[in-house]
């Protein structure tokens, strides 16, 4: 469903990814994760194309991406930082979007979900980061797409809606469709994610379940088998 | 690119600013009209401040607007959109709007005062399409340069500093270089510093069609004794359009190769 050859990037002097391979089959849940700066964000931003690598190949759906656009017709995104134009409404927010994708939606069980009703007709400049980050959520999770991407989705987001977040998650993974997912909270990826890929200096060092992880680690621990990749490597 | 025309222009039609922009033209028009009593000096006079004025307001809200929009770009990059139908519908949103405030802010206060049944109409008419047309590239050249620098005081002390070049320290090179070098033959030199100027080709142009030697200036002179007025009307008017089609290439040029 992706495919990630060879992929190489750098931001003038700092080399984030260098020959990153990765290969995602259909369905399931990825969770990308790595220390800060290991390249999670490059490599999702340049298989949505906002990020273009210096070598390396990359496909979706079995088609080559570069100088393509159609494609992100079939990936949802949830960016990072939820920033939105603020001079809009929420309702004119979800309307454009709607709009420019041109495919059936279904946001309205998502506002309910979320509360987001009496938000509808306030500035997007106005609201808090939590919900701001609620009105990513549906945009996101509005359209139905086989991919989608979720960058740090947790983010300032109340445990009920981190709850229904999880539900959300879950319920699209039935439909068959595959979700990549970065967090720094393990917990969050312990509960949701299949597999894991591991970034280190702009390369994959680790996929697998999370049994395997364990295993490898001789942890019992999902956090400290996380933190002991990062320190045998840096002490190695 | 259309839908995003459509955003940008909405976005900016409900500013405060493009409302300004239309109501200082508006008020321009009308105090001119009432103190001179006279179309085509009026014509004259908004000729020496759109050529200042003009690019100047396209350059800010080309800066402006390109950094205030920088989430909304965001957005849009992730969307199912080409990149270049991204950055070309913000451009000719924000051009579009701009244009329309200079064209009917304008415009009504000559046509109540009986412009259709004056002869100046072609020479207003083309102090409205040079107006445009300066819109059209200060606006691309500010996006080139916001597009360029991510540092915003920067982008806008770029973009400020290549209107103020164009519009003045040009000029004033131009001059230097005529009496430092006056005992040469300048004529092709002139006519070429002309053409790398959009502020003084508009003005060249105007002033061609205006036909009113007392107002043309040293370079002007050169142009028009050089071509004849049909002939440097015509040329003026095709280095314009390179002048907004070349940048306008250049922003889509550096729209496809940038990271976001």
């Amino acid at each position: 469903m992706i495919q990630v050859e060879s992929l190489y990037k750098k931001f003038g002097k700092n080399k984030v990814l260098e020959g990153l391979d990765l290969h995602i089959q259909n369905g399931g849940i990825f969770a990308i994760l790595g220390p800060n700066g290991s390249g999670k964000t490059t490599l999702i931003k340049a298989i949505l194309g906002m990020v273009l690598p210096n070598k390396g190949k990359i496909s979706v759906l079995g088609d080559s991406i570069k100088n393509k656009w159609k494609y992100r017709q079939e990936i949802e995104y949830l960016p990072q930082i939820a920033n939105f134009p603020g001079n809009l409404k929420v309702k004119e927010l979800i309307t454009m979007i709607k709009d420019l994708r041109n495919k059936p939606s279904e946001e309205s069980h998502l506002i309910t979900l979320f509360g987001l009703e009496p938000f509808l007709d306030k500035k997007l400049a106005n609201l808090s980061g939590g919900t701001k980050q609620k009105v990513n959520i549906v945009l996101t999770f509005m359209f139905n797409s086989p991919i989608i991407i979720l960058d740090e989705p947790t983010n300032g987001l109340d445990p009920q809606a981190v709850i229904h977040l999880k539900e959300l998650i879950q319920k699209e993974k039935q439909k068959g469709k595959t979700i990549l997912v970065t967090s720094h909270i393990m917990q969050f990826v312990e509960e949701v994610a299949d597999n894991i890929v591991y970034l280190l200096e702009g390369k994959i060092y680790f996929k697998g379940s999370i049994a395997e992880l364990m295993k490898m680690t001789d942890q019992v621990d999902f956090e400290h088998a996380i933190a002991t990749i990062a320190n045998t490597k840096t002490n190695a | 690119m259309l839908k995003i025309l459509k955003y940008s222009f909405y976005d900016l039609m409900r500013s405060r600013w493009s409302y300004v922009y239309f109501l200082f033209y508006l008020v321009l028009g009308f105090v001119l009209l009432f103190l001179n009593n006279d179309v085509s000096k009026a014509v004259i006079t908004l000729m020496n401040i759109i050529i200042v004025l003009v690019p100047l307001i396209g350059t800010i809200f080309g800066v402006m607007y390109y950094y205030n929009s920088k989430e909304f770009t965001e957005l849009l990059l992730a969307q199912p959109i080409k990149r270049s139908s991204i950055f070309l519908g913000q451009y000719f949103g924000v051009a579009g709007s701009l244009t329309l405030s200079l064209v009917l802010g304008l415009g009504i206060p000559f046509v109540l005062y009986g412009l259709f049944k004056s002869d100046v109409i072609f020479n207003f008419t083309l102090l409205l399409i040079t107006g445009a047309f300066l819109t059209l590239i200060f606006t691309v050249l500010a996006f080139i340069i916001a597009i360029s620098n991510e540092n915003k005081i920067k982008g806008f002390g770029y973009a400020v500093l290549t209107w103020l070049f164009l519009a003045v320290i040009y000029d004033g090179l131009f001059l230097m270089s005529l009496i430092i070098f006056e005992e040469y033959p300048l004529d092709s030199l002139s006519l070429g510093a002309i053409l790398f100027n959009p502020i003084d080709l508009a003005r060249t142009l105007i002033l061609l069609k205006l036909d009113i030697s007392a107002l043309l200036g040293y370079t002007g002179a050169v142009f028009k004794q050089f071509f004849g007025t049909n002939l440097g009307l015509f040329i003026s008017m095709g280095v314009l359009i390179l002048w907004t089609v070349l940048p306008i290439g250049w922003l889509t040029f550096k729209a496809k190769h940038k990271d976001f």
